[in-house]
Order: structure tokens, then C-alpha cells, then sequence
């Protein structure tokens, strides 16, 4: 291998990730905006950690082609988990719990999904087929999810090039786990079957800000459809990475954007750091062939150890296994990511794989801090022939469960002869990453025989394509050149709301800026009085904004109809016309003789446009504005 | 290889575009359209789809249809056909184990996946089985054999009647319990049809399936199989009995009486239930726990009664108000030797139906009463209509359930064509086809919403 030198992330630059041959691509799962879904008629959206009951399912391998488990299935299989499903019966149907076929595939959703693959210059399928993807982890109660392609290939710019998209695929999401200690994992239900679009890139991302521009560009044209879901949990990607030598490594869950540059980098670190640790096994001699490893029971010699976890296993019966791995001295404290060992990668496993859930799982001899004494650590190398060149790691648990844990140590010190094992992996919080699983191939898809293929006919596409919005990229090149200042000029361009405010700007000759504020700035102030600005929709602004240019209403009564359009009065009564009365010319005549009292006014020329806002306000819009107009000619100011 | 084989399911348009460039389904390909090239391998075509689409397996594993009018080229890289077979496996023979016949009828117990194609492949065999349930092989020592390989709803005569002969002759073999797979749509006619052909087993005979398909990880599939052959193989409950999953939860099965179970849900795990009565047994991974006592037990000798005698001339008329009396006129005119009513409420019918159940009975027709409502007896005498119905000649069949009333007349009028005789066989219960009694907890369908029964679903899983 070439030399390199990890430096700190802040440190590391565009030409470092080059030497590193750094590649990494994008998985992103968003959720999509309907009323119910997927394949059932459960309301989708409905979140809620209340359950009125509980079902109990196992996951179980079926046979692959060669007659053997596949990789996968064989190891979600050695852990034997019970998984529980805490169901909601107001948002879970026996679809969900797999006791019901589907229904046939939500068409609000696909036509959101056509949408975006149309703005993301994909290639809409001409027949889509519904497949069973399968997952043993127990994410899905069914053991698989249904999923289907909607489009293929594609882009969006970014820089001065193409980032091109593999595929968009429309599937159900997968259950929220709630915990997973020894061999019980719980889930909650929620959020299962709601329509979820995946879109996966090329692996084309050079840095890791790369994966993260990228990956917010991507976003952003899903969100200015307004057809998708926000919030925490609403849009989550993977993100696979891979440097020179190395493997695709897939990480899975990242909930939030700014998250991935520091993942990728310490991906990138992880796989340099076990490409350097296969070559120090090398130099060691140590190779798949060579690699020595074996497993004793040592629990009696143990019984009286100062160390808490294993006296007290021992204590309730439960055994102790070490591993030997021979001539491994100090490789289990290599480090592998920032503040993380090698040790790691193997207790990963053992957790996982052999359900050995508390942490501590395993201790072994290249850890400097106290463990087992000095005394007992040679009493057993004695005992079981280990040498100090050899690192002894041992493991705790009931039989079958510490046997395990055994094997998986052994297996994974094996693949570090190999470099980096392919896996799936989680995100942590500080920005490293866990093993969560064998990596899964495109093995496991199969048609779902339950559901017809279904044709996207050219009349469904015509139409998506007729009502679609503009494309971010082109939005703000445009709204640049209005001349606006550069935050309207990208809001709007991410904004739902950019064809409206293309409208005003075109049809009602508005000002630019002036429309990006109503449209931009007038919502959040409403949100900050508490009113649910996601009540607010094109035809509003644009009604409103007409009857502005019509001079029907001020431009101080433009925020009292939006806030009469949220409430779901009627906002036109405001500016349409009524009979004013003498009451009311009396009326306007006191408030203005109230103005006079109260408000000097400076700008002469201004006069009539602050008297005529104050009666509109007081009023709030119950008389015509051409009718106030009318009335205060006729008073004398 | 025939040529519709290599096209499997094309037609018109999409046929022809395939034969134009050479390619056939499990080629490996590029197909090139006015807008993408698409790689991946040519699949078979669903008979029922359309003409215009060509459907390829994509190398991520999804498939996609593509329309033979943007198809502006193929290109074949190559063909490897997928191959059906089970890569053979041996059931670890173990002679101290109870020998166990497992007889196949149709319906995949359990399955493998073709993950290159996506095609699901039946697995029937001892070596297939245990390949994919290997726990079977703890439990005994397995012999398959597959009688038939129909859905459920193709079942017939022909077929229960093979089954019932083939199980006897495995009886006489010195087999120490039967396992039937079994579609579960009509496992229920299956089941009470054998209670009645094959009697006096000294064995268990069970009959399973599964309610969601094998290829699914979360399939009932493969511990319905653990739990029907545990039951064939060590209970001691020598009766026709049905296997099937006792609530949605990977946890126990019941054993129902094949003459008292019926499928409830269409599609629910726990679909089969014992209608009027309590199950036979839980079973589970570790144990089977009886719920009752009163079973037929388990004998070391080899005798059995096969009777196969079956009149298919009986059918069943569903009643509904205002139903015309010409349905009853089109049985008698079509040679009808008996008829099993599902009447409204306590076992009526309305009065325009009397004249045309007069004549059957006068034409010599058995015919008799059960319930629509599957729970509780007929009961004629309660009101006028009834009485009525009585006088007509209709029988009660008490509170033998519909399709056993029907499985049964079927076969006691294979018997004989007497009416007394039939009326005899009918009214006097082979194995609880009619009880005397209907145990209080016999009926219990909960209901959600009710504050005590959400109680209990939400402190046991259901």
C-alpha cells in the first residue's frame, strides 16, 4: 500500500480523498406525502409510541439457489431472535402484520414518485413489477418488503457535472426498532407501510462535503414538489463508501445531512486502517491459510476472579470461552476510527450475532486497562498453551450464546487477513459507524406474486408532466436574474411555492422581491402568532396577491387574509364588495378622525395610503376598498 | 426445448420482438430504448399480462417491463436456463425416531428461491424439507410422497379418495402417524371427508398447510410442519385432525377435530378454528398440551377401517330470504340424491321453497337442515316455520357444520341409497361430527373495542 497520512477531518483536503481513491454514493429514502398507505388503507403519518397489543414472529431463511442459506439469512439466523411488534390498531391493519395480501398500490403516491423521477430527468418504467425484497433482521413482519423501480437513470447537476442516479424504486417503509437486548428485539409499527421513495446514485462522490452537497441538492428538489414528508425520521439516507483497496461499504439510517461528511471520513480511516492491518498480519505470516485460532473452556479457572462481569456469570451458571488467536499481540487495540479499536469490530459481532447484548462482551490481552489479573492471565495461558505473542480474548454467556460469540471472534480475526469484510453498518452518534449486518446481495428480490405488474400509461405521464414544477437548478438560475437578493432568489427556488411566485412575478406583474416576502417572510410571521402555515396553498397567495394588484386590498391587509385563508374563513369576502351604508361612512369618518388625533403624519404624499391601511385594519376588511376610497374622498382630510 | 417454452407467456407484439432479435427468456441482455439501455435477463411473461412488454431482471435485482414499441435493439450476451432442481440432500435417517409419512396433495409446504430468476420452487422431498425446516429430523424419521399436486380448491373425490387408500396402506406399513399437506382453502372438506373414510386409525393423522407462502421469512409454513409432525409423531391422538396456527404470533398451534374445524379468515394465520367446541391440543416447539381427554387413543396394532364409498350427487343449498324455489327444482331435474340446507337462524327457510322441498323428498332425496350461522344447533320446534319444515321430511343434522353435513351425506349415501340407513349414518356421530353438548367457552368470538377484551389482547398476545 502507499503511504498516507490520516490527518484530522477539518484537515483533510479534496486531494487527500483523491489519493485515497475515495468513492462514495447515496441510498436516500423519503417519505411521501399521501393520505394513506402504501398497500393498505391505514392513514399514513400517525405516530405514536401507544400500543394496545403485541405479536410475536421469527424470522427464517429460505433456501437460495445452491441449496444453501445465503450469507445473510444464515447469520440473522444464528441469532435467534424473538421480534416483538408493538402494533397500534389505529394505525396497523392486519396487511402490515402480514396476516392480509396487499391492496392494490397507492396511486397518489406513484404519481409523487413519477413526479420526481420526471424532475430528476429519469426514465419513467414503462411497466412497473412489484418485488419482495427480503430482511431478516425483522424490520418488516412479513420477512420482506414490497418495492418496485419507477424510473431508471437520471440526473442532477451539481458543479460542472452530472451526478447520475441509478434508480428510484417506491417502497413501504420498515418498522422503528425500540430496543434489541440479548435475544429479544422490539419494534414499533408506526411507521410501517408508509410509502417511502428511494433514490440511489452512482458512486461518483469524491469528499465527503461532495456526499453532503449532494445529498442536500437531492433534498431539496423533493421537498420543493411539496408532496413529500418533513420532519425527524421523514427522509433518511445510506451511504456507501469505499477507498482504493477497500469494499463498498454500505451505512445505513443517517437521519440527518450534516452528519455525513464526518461518517464517510471515518469510513474512509476505518477501511485504510484494516487495509493496514491485513498488511501487518502479512508481515506477520499471517494469511486465510496460515491464520491459527482456537476456543477452550476456562470458566474454572475463573471462579474466584476479581473481574465483576465474569464473576458474576460464572456466579449464575453461565460459562467462559477464550479464544487464542495466535501471534495476534497488539492487533486488537490497532485503531480502526477516531477513538476506536479493532477490539470494536469483533465485540460488534459477538453482540450482534451471538445476542450478547451488555457491554462489556469480550476482554482480551492487548486491552492495557484491569481487567482479569495479571496472575489469572498467565494461569491461562499456561493452561490453555497460549504464548505472549498470541491475544487471548475471552467471552461470557450461556452456552450456545458464548459459543457463538466464540465462533464470531474467530471469524472476524480471520477477515482481517482479508482487509475489509463487506458488511452493512450503522451510523453512531459521534460519527463512527457499527457493524449492524452482513452485507446483503441483489440475491434477495423476488416478484411479488400478490399484485399485477401495472403499466404507467402515457396519459398519466402527459399529465404529471403538464403540472410539473420547474426544477430547482433552473428555478434559481431564473430568479437570479430578477435581480432579487441571493436568499429569496434560492428559498423560493426550493420553495412549493415557486410556481406561484413565478406566476405573481409573470401574470400580476409583482415585484420579485416583493412576492419572494409574501411568500417567503408572511408565513413564518403567522407561524410565529401559532397559526399552521401548512394550511396556506397556491391558490391563496395568488388570489391575494390578485386582488393586491387590482388594488382591491392594501398591501397591510395582504398578512389578514392569509392568516382569514388559514383559519378557513372566507379570505375573497374580504376584498369583494358590499353595500357600504352610512353607518359605515360614519364610521370611516370617526376612525379617521381618530387618525388625525393620534398619528402625525410626515409624508404628505403618503397620507391617504396610511389612512386608508388604519381603516382597513380596523375594519378588517369588511367593506370594499374602492367603496373606503370613494369615502374618503369625500371627507376632507 | 419446445418453442413456447422459450417464450414463456409472450404473445403478439412483445413475442415478436423478441423473436426479431434472437433473444429468448433467461438471456442475458442489453435492451436498448429510444431513452435507456437496460441490462439484465429476459423473464418469463405472466399468461394473463398484456402483449406489449418484455420483462427483464435488472442487475440490481429488480424487475421492470419495457414497452416493444420504444425497444429499439436487444443484444444477447448469452443464455443459461434455471434449472428446477433441488440440489439433492439427504433426511438423516434415524430408525430409533417414529416413522412419520408425510403425504403431499398440493400446495408448498415449503420452498426455495431461485435468486437469479425470482422464481419460488416447491420443495417436497425428505432432502428438500430438511434442507429447509432441518428441525423435522429431530423429531422423526421422514418419508414423503407425493400423491397430488392440486390447489385446494381442485380437490375431489378422485383425490380424498387416493388419499384416504394411501393412508391406510401406510397405516398397515406400521407407520406411527400420517402427516397430510394440504392447500387450506378446503382443508376443512378434506379433513371430514377422511374423519369419515378412514376410521379406527391406531394412528395420528394430521393434516397442515400454511396460510402465508414459504418463501417468506415470517412463513406459518415451516412450524405449522414442526408442529403436525411432533403431533404425528409423538401424541397419542389417533384421529383425522387439522394443525394449524392458534393465533397470529410464532407461538403455539391447535389440533382441531377434523369433523369441528373451519376456516374463518381468508387470509389470517390463525384462520382455522373449532366451531361449537374447544380444540383438541396446543402444540408447540416443546411440548403438546391436550385441552381435552375424550380422544381416540393411540394403538400398537395396524388396523384400520377404509371405507371409500362417496355419492357426488349432494350439494349444498345455501339459503338467503326470498331465494325461488327453482333451485330446488334444477336439483331434482338433475339427478340430486341429497341436499344439505344452511338454513337461516335456528335452520328455516321461507315458505315458497316448501312445495319444491316436498317434491325432492318425495323424489327421494335426503335432505337436511344445518345452520348458516356455523355456531349453535338446528332447532326446529321452536317456531311454526320450523315444525313446518319438519313435517316437509327435512332432517336436523343438529349441529354438524355445513360442509361436514355435506362431506357426510355424501358419503353415508355411498353406503346406501336407503333413507333410514342414510338417516342413521347421518344422526349417529362418527367423531364428533354432532355433539350432545355445547361447552359455554365453545363459542367465543370477541369482540375489539370491548374495554375487558382489548384488556386481554393487550396482556396475551393474540
Amino acid at each position: 500500500m502507499h503511504e498516507f497520512t490520516f490527518k484530522p477531518f477539518d484537515e483533510m483536503t479534496d486531494e487527500d480523498y483523491a489519493a485515497l481513491g475515495f468513492k462514495a454514493g447515496l441510498e436516500i429514502h423519503q417519505q411521501l406525502l399521501t393520505e394513506k398507505k402504501l398497500f393498505c388503507h391505514c392513514p399514513a403519518g400517525k405516530y405514536s409510541p401507544e400500543y394496545h397489543s403485541e405479536i410475536l414472529r421469527h424470522m427464517r431463511p429460505t433456501l437460495s439457489e445452491l441449496g444453501e442459506y445465503d450469507r445473510t439469512a444464515l447469520m440473522e439466523f444464528k441469532t435467534k431472535k424473538d421480534i416483538i411488534y408493538r402494533i397500534n390498531r389505529e394505525s396497523v391493519c392486519t396487511y402490515e402484520l402480514d396476516d392480509s395480501p396487499p391492496f392494490l398500490i397507492n396511486e397518489q403516491a406513484l404519481d409523487i414518485a413519477i413526479e420526481i423521477g420526471l424532475l430528476t430527468n429519469s426514465t419513467i418504467v414503462d411497466e412497473i413489477h412489484i418485488a419482495r425484497k427480503q430482511y431478516l433482521d425483522g424490520s418488516i413482519p412479513a420477512g420482506f418488503q414490497r418495492t418496485a423501480i419507477v424510473s431508471v437513470g437520471g440526473f442532477v447537476p451539481y458543479k460542472d457535472r452530472k451526478i447520475n442516479l441509478i434508480q428510484m424504486s417506491l417502497e413501504e417503509d420498515s418498522c422503528r426498532e425500540f430496543s434489541d437486548v440479548g435475544h429479544k428485539r422490539i419494534y414499533l409499527t408506526d411507521r410501517l407501510g408508509m410509502p417511502l421513495l428511494e433514490t440511489v446514485t452512482e458512486p461518483v462522490l469524491r469528499t465527503p462535503n461532495e456526499v453532503a452537497e449532494v445529498n442536500d441538492i437531492l433534498r431539496r428538489l423533493v421537498r420543493s414538489t411539496g408532496k413529500v414528508r418533513t420532519g425527524i425520521g421523514s427522509g433518511r439516507q445510506d451511504l456507501n463508501v469505499s477507498i482504493d483497496g477497500g469494499t463498498r461499504i454500505e451505512i445505513k439510517g443517517v437521519p440527518r445531512i450534516p452528519e455525513l461528511p464526518l461518517l464517510s471520513y471515518n469510513e474512509a480511516m476505518r477501511q485504510w486502517n484494516l487495509l493496514k492491518l491485513r498488511d501487518e498480519l502479512k508481515r506477520r505470516g499471517i494469511d486465510q491459510e496460515s491464520f491459527q485460532a482456537k476456543t477452550d473452556d476456562v470458566t474454572k479457572f475463573l471462579k474466584n476472579t476479581q473481574y465483576q462481569p465474569i464473576y458474576n456469570a460464572i456466579s449464575e451458571g453461565k460459562l467462559v470461552y477464550c479464544v487464542t488467536l495466535r501471534n495476534f499481540k497488539n492487533i486488537l487495540s490497532w485503531k480502526t476510527q477516531t477513538d476506536t479499536f479493532f477490539s470494536k469490530e469483533i465485540s460488534d459481532r459477538v453482540r450482534v450475532i451471538a445476542c450478547l447484548t451488555t457491554l462489556p462482551n469480550i476482554i482480551h490481552s492487548d486491552y492495557p486497562g484491569e481487567t482479569i489479573s495479571s496472575s489469572e492471565g498467565k494461569t491461562l495461558r499456561k493452561a490453555i498453551g497460549a504464548t505472549d505473542d498470541d491475544t487471548i480474548v475471552l467471552v461470557w454467556g450461556n452456552e450456545l450464546d458464548a459459543k457463538t460469540g466464540a465462533q464470531e471472534i474467530i471469524i472476524r480475526a480471520k477477515e482481517a487477513t482479508i482487509g475489509v469484510p463487506a458488511e452493512t453498518r450503522q451510523a453512531l452518534s459521534d460519527g463512527t459507524n457499527g457493524f449492524e449486518r452482513i452485507l446483503p446481495g441483489p440475491q434477495r428480490m423476488y416478484p411479488d406474486t400478490d399484485l399485477p405488474p401495472k403499466q404507467v400509461s402515457e396519459e398519466r405521464l402527459e399529465r404529471i408532466s403538464a403540472a410539473l414544477p420547474k426544477q430547482i437548478w433552473l428555478r434559481e438560475k431564473e430568479y437570479r436574474e430578477l435581480k432579487i437578493p441571493e436568499y429569496y432568489a434560492l428559498t423560493i427556488a426550493y420553495s412549493q411555492f415557486a410556481n406561484v411566485f413565478e406566476k405573481v412575478v409573470k401574470e400580476l406583474n409583482i415585484k420579485p422581491t416583493f412576492a419572494a416576502t409574501v411568500i417567503l417572510d408572511y408565513p413564518k410571521r403567522l407561524k410565529k402568532k401559532g397559526f399552521d402555515v401548512s394550511k396556506i396553498k397556491e391558490e391563496h397567495f395568488f388570489n391575494i396577491l390578485k386582488a393586491f394588484s387590482e388594488e382591491k386590498i392594501v398591501r397591510d391587509a395582504i398578512i389578514i387574509a392569509l392568516e382569514k385563508a388559514i383559519k378557513g374563513e372566507d379570505y375573497e369576502d374580504f376584498f369583494l364588495s358590499k353595500k357600504v351604508d352610512e353607518i359605515k361612512i360614519d364610521e370611516i369618518k370617526k376612525i379617521i378622525e381618530k387618525v388625525k388625533e393620534t398619528t402625525e403624519i410626515k409624508n404628505k404624499d403618503k397620507k391617504k395610503e396610511i389612512y386608508l391601511s388604519k381603516i382597513m385594519r380596523s375594519l378588517r376588511g369588511t367593506v370594499e376598498f374602492s367603496q373606503v376610497k370613494q369615502a374618503l374622498e369625500q371627507i376632507e382630510l | 426445448m419446445a418453442s413456447n417454452e422459450a417464450y414463456k407467456g409472450y404473445k403478439g407484439e412483445a413475442l415478436e420482438t423478441l423473436k426479431q432479435f434472437k433473444a429468448m427468456i433467461w438471456c442475458d441482455v442489453e435492451i436498448t430504448t429510444d431513452q435507456h439501455k437496460f441490462l439484465g435477463i429476459i423473464l418469463p411473461r405472466s399468461e394473463t399480462a398484456d402483449q406489449y412488454h418484455i420483462v427483464i431482471k435488472l442487475i440490481t435485482g429488480y424487475n421492470v417491463g419495457i414497452a416493444t414499441k420504444k425497444i429499439k435493439n436487444i443484444k444477447v450476451f448469452g443464455r443459461k436456463e434455471i434449472c428446477y432442481k433441488i440440489p439433492k440432500n439427504e433426511f438423516p435417517s434415524d430408525p430409533s425416531k417414529p416413522k412419520v409419512k408425510l403425504f403431499g396433495t398440493g400446495g408448498t409446504i415449503a420452498s426455495r428461491l431461485d435468486y437469479r430468476t425470482g422464481a419460488v420452487i416447491p420443495a417436497f422431498s425428505p432432502g428438500d424439507l430438511y434442507g429447509s425446516v432441518p428441525e423435522l429430523a429431530d423429531i422423526c424419521d421422514l418419508e414423503t410422497e407425493e400423491l397430488y399436486g392440486v390447489f385446494s380448491e381442485n380437490m375431489g373425490l378422485e383425490q380424498w379418495k387416493g388419499t384416504a387408500e394411501a393412508i391406510g396402506k401406510e397405516i398397515r406399513k406400521g407407520t406411527k402417524g400420517i402427516v397430510v399437506g394440504h392447500g387450506t382453502d378446503t382443508m376443512h372438506h378434506t379433513a371430514a371427508i377422511l374423519s369419515f373414510m378412514v376410521q379406527n386409525s391406531p394412528v395420528p393423522i394430521v393434516m397442515v398447510g400454511s396460510q402465508r407462502s414459504s418463501d417468506r421469512p415470517s412463513s406459518d409454513a415451516a412450524l405449522n410442519l414442526i408442529h403436525a409432525v411432533k403431533v404425528a409423531a409423538e401424541s397419542d391422538i389417533a384421529e383425522v385432525t387439522v394443525c394449524m396456527f392458534g393465533h397470529t404470533s410464532d407461538d403455539y398451534g391447535l389440533l382441531h377435530r377434523g369433523t369441528r374445524v373451519r376456516k374463518m379468515h381468508s387470509s389470517y394465520r390463525s384462520t382455522f378454528r373449532t366451531i361449537g367446541d374447544v380444540p383438541l391440543a396446543m402444540v408447540d416447539r416443546e411440548k403438546i398440551t391436550p385441552l381435552r381427554q375424550d380422544y381416540r387413543k393411540r394403538r400398537d396394532d395396524k388396523n384400520v377401517t377404509i371405507n371409500t364409498a362417496f355419492e357426488e350427487k349432494v350439494s349444498i343449498l345455501y339459503y338467503y330470504p326470498d331465494m325461488k324455489p327453482d333451485l330446488v327444482y334444477s336439483l331434482i331435474d338433475n339427478g340430486y340424491k341429497g341436499i344439505v340446507i344452511a338454513g337461516a337462524g335456528l335452520g328455516h327457510v321461507n315458505k315458497p321453497l316448501f312445495p319444491a322441498i316436498k317434491k325432492a323428498i318425495d323424489s327421494n332425496i335426503a335432505v337436511y337442515m344445518t345452520v348458516q350461522t356455523l355456531w349453535g344447533y338446528v332447532q326446529m320446534y321452536v317456531y311454526d316455520t320450523g315444525r313446518d319444515i319438519m313435517e316437509l321430511g327435512v332432517i336436523s343434522a343438529a349441529n354438524m357444520l355445513p360442509e361436514v353435513a355435506l362431506m357426510k351425506l355424501s358419503w353415508a349415501l355411498g353406503q346406501t341409497s336407503d333413507l333410514e340407513k342414510v338417516k342413521e349414518i347421518m344422526l349417529s356421530p362418527v367423531v364428533d361430527e354432532i355433539t350432545e353438548r355445547e361447552p359455554s367457552n365453545g363459542y367465543l368470538v370477541f369482540q375489539g373495542g370491548i374495554p375487558e377484551v382489548d384488556d386481554f389482547i393487550a396482556n396475551f398476545r393474540k
